[in-house]
């Protein structure tokens, strides 16, 4: 692709870089868009998504919903006659976004701080505790009550949480791979 | 036969009946599942939605306790499986990205284990006329639609399982347990996965759309093998009423089987699932 901007360029080829995708290819076929559901409830189809990086438009791109509501189902993907995968686009930019503090659905991104925090601390996911932190955290306390209740009557919301043994593997693990992740920046192997 | 088996978090949890059902259908099929021991989870979306390298040194983990099984790996959940297998594909095909997760995992990976989804594992290793021949009560009247979800069939690169677009193993099992399966479009479209948490209207009007068109198609109910879709289709519908409950096929084997514990599990869901069968003479 050509530039005369090279802000532009350079975040035309990061996101292709970090996604390994051949983004240059996409034609506007919108073969994705005709089957993505999710992003429906969203602001960008797929299509403009790749055309919005294809263009440069950096902070469109990293401040929309879509790349967030995407549920990463992976029709687009096994459709695209480019072969393009674009829930890995979509993965490589809500992590750039995240790095260039431009996250839109904050409550989305937040959940996934707080699910991995609960993998972090116990190597499993323990429902109650993290569904407590999130409602605390994005402030929605009272959406889906019943249904936890109703779960937790059937056994189902166990109030202990599972902690794994390997403990220390699961830190490297954690701290390994820190790059703009769920670890406190400060926080000692 | 035995299969190592990776449950992942929501089977010990939301979804306790896939858990019992998977165990006891494949006890009574001769496939022995032995839990990996220490599991961790896998990461599922929240890993990949925020952190690419994490996402592959999470389920690289279990692939490590697999390996060290010796054992093919079963998992049931769609979700975790998608993961798993994207590690394992990841593994096999990237040789930068292995020595890296290599050294952050602490194992060598050397490729001698599969990875399977539940449903694939069944019938590749027992196969779908073993299940017809060990069934002891058909699911005579039944009329299901068969929900595959997204994760099961794609990328169809990493999964190399079914077809991408018109799947049919879960309708061949559920034909061989005597259940009237009815063909419909909608087999491998979205339920909005984990988005169920954060943006429940997002997944009402996924859930709903589903659900409008199994009943549509005159299915009674709907078969799955994933816990978030199952899970969303109960939770994440208008009204919950006992029209349209959603089973996970373990479950529906186990009861063709005739198979002791299936009132505990259906005991366990949050659309009781119970009225549909007894109309149809299938559970007391
Ligand atoms: S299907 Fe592929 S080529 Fe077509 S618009 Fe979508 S990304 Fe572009
Ligand atoms: S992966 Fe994302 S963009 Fe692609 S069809 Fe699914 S929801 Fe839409």
């Amino acid at each position: 692709m050509q530039f005369i901007d090279s802000e532009k360029k350079n975040f035309f080829n990061e996101v292709r870089e970090k996604s390994g995708q051949p983004i240059e290819l996409c034609y506007q076929c919108q073969k994705c868009a005709s089957g993505c559901i999710a992003t429906e409830y969203a602001d960008y189809f797929p299509n403009e998504i790749l055309r919005l990086v294809q263009f440069g438009q950096k902070d469109r791109v990293l401040g929309c919903s879509s790349i967030w509501i995407c549920s990463s189902c992976e029709t687009c993907g096994a459709r695209c006659p480019n072969g393009i995968n674009i829930a890995e686009v979509m993965d490589a930019l809500k992590e750039m976004s995240i790095r260039e503090g431009k996250v839109k659905e904050k409550n989305i991104n937040l959940f996934h701080n707080v699910f991995l925090g609960s993998v972090k601390t116990f190597g499993r996911v323990h429902e109650s505790s993290m569904m407590a932190i999130y409602k605390l955290k994005s402030g929605d306390l009272m959406s889906d009550l019943d249904v936890g209740l109703e779960m937790f009557k059937k056994g189902k919301m166990p109030l202990l949480p599972h902690r794994i043994k390997a403990k220390g593997k699961l830190k490297h693990i954690f701290f390994s791979t820190n790059g703009h992740g769920p670890l406190n920046k400060n926080e000692k192997h | 036969m035995k299969l190592s088996y990776f449950p992942g978090c929501s089977l010990s949890s939301t979804a306790k009946e896939y858990d019992m059902s998977a165990k006891a259908v494949c006890n009574a099929l001769g496939v022995e599942l032995v839990e990996l021991k220490d599991w961790v989870c896998c990461g599922a979306t929240s890993a990949h939605s925020t952190n690419h390298k994490l996402s592959i040194a999470l389920p690289s983990r279990n692939l490590a306790l697999a390996q060290e099984s010796g054992m093919d790996l079963a998992v049931p959940c769609s979700a975790c499986y998608s993961r798993v297998k994207k590690a394992d594909y990841t593994m096999r095909n990237n040789e930068k990205m292995r020595g890296e997760i290599e050294r952050i995992v602490e194992f060598k990976y050397n490729g001698s284990i599969n990875v399977y989804s539940l449903i694939e594992a069944m019938v590749s290793k027992i196969g779908v006329d073993a299940i017809a021949k060990s069934v002891n009560k058909p699911l005579k009247g039944l009329k299901l639609v068969c929900y595959y979800g997204c994760l099961l069939v794609r990328p169809p690169e990493v999964t190399c399982f079914d077809d991408t677009e018109n799947p049919v193993s879960l309708d061949n099992v559920m034909k061989a347990v005597g259940a009237e399966v009815i063909p419909w479009s909608y087999k491998t479209d979205c339920c909005g996965a984990n988005l169920g948490l954060t943006s429940s209207s997002v997944v009402q009007g996924m859930v709903g759309r589903l659900l409008d068109a199994a009943k549509e198609a005159g299915a009674m109910a709907i078969v799955t093998a994933c816990p978030l879709c199952q899970s969303n289709l109960e939770m994440r519908r208008k009204e919950r009423n006992t029209e349209l409950p959603a089973f996970y096929f373990t479950e529906l084997v186990g009861m063709a089987l005739d198979l002791p514990d299936c009132n505990k599990w259906f005991n366990l869901h949050l659309v009781n699932p119970k009225p549909l069968l007894q109309s149809l003479s299938l559970a007391g």
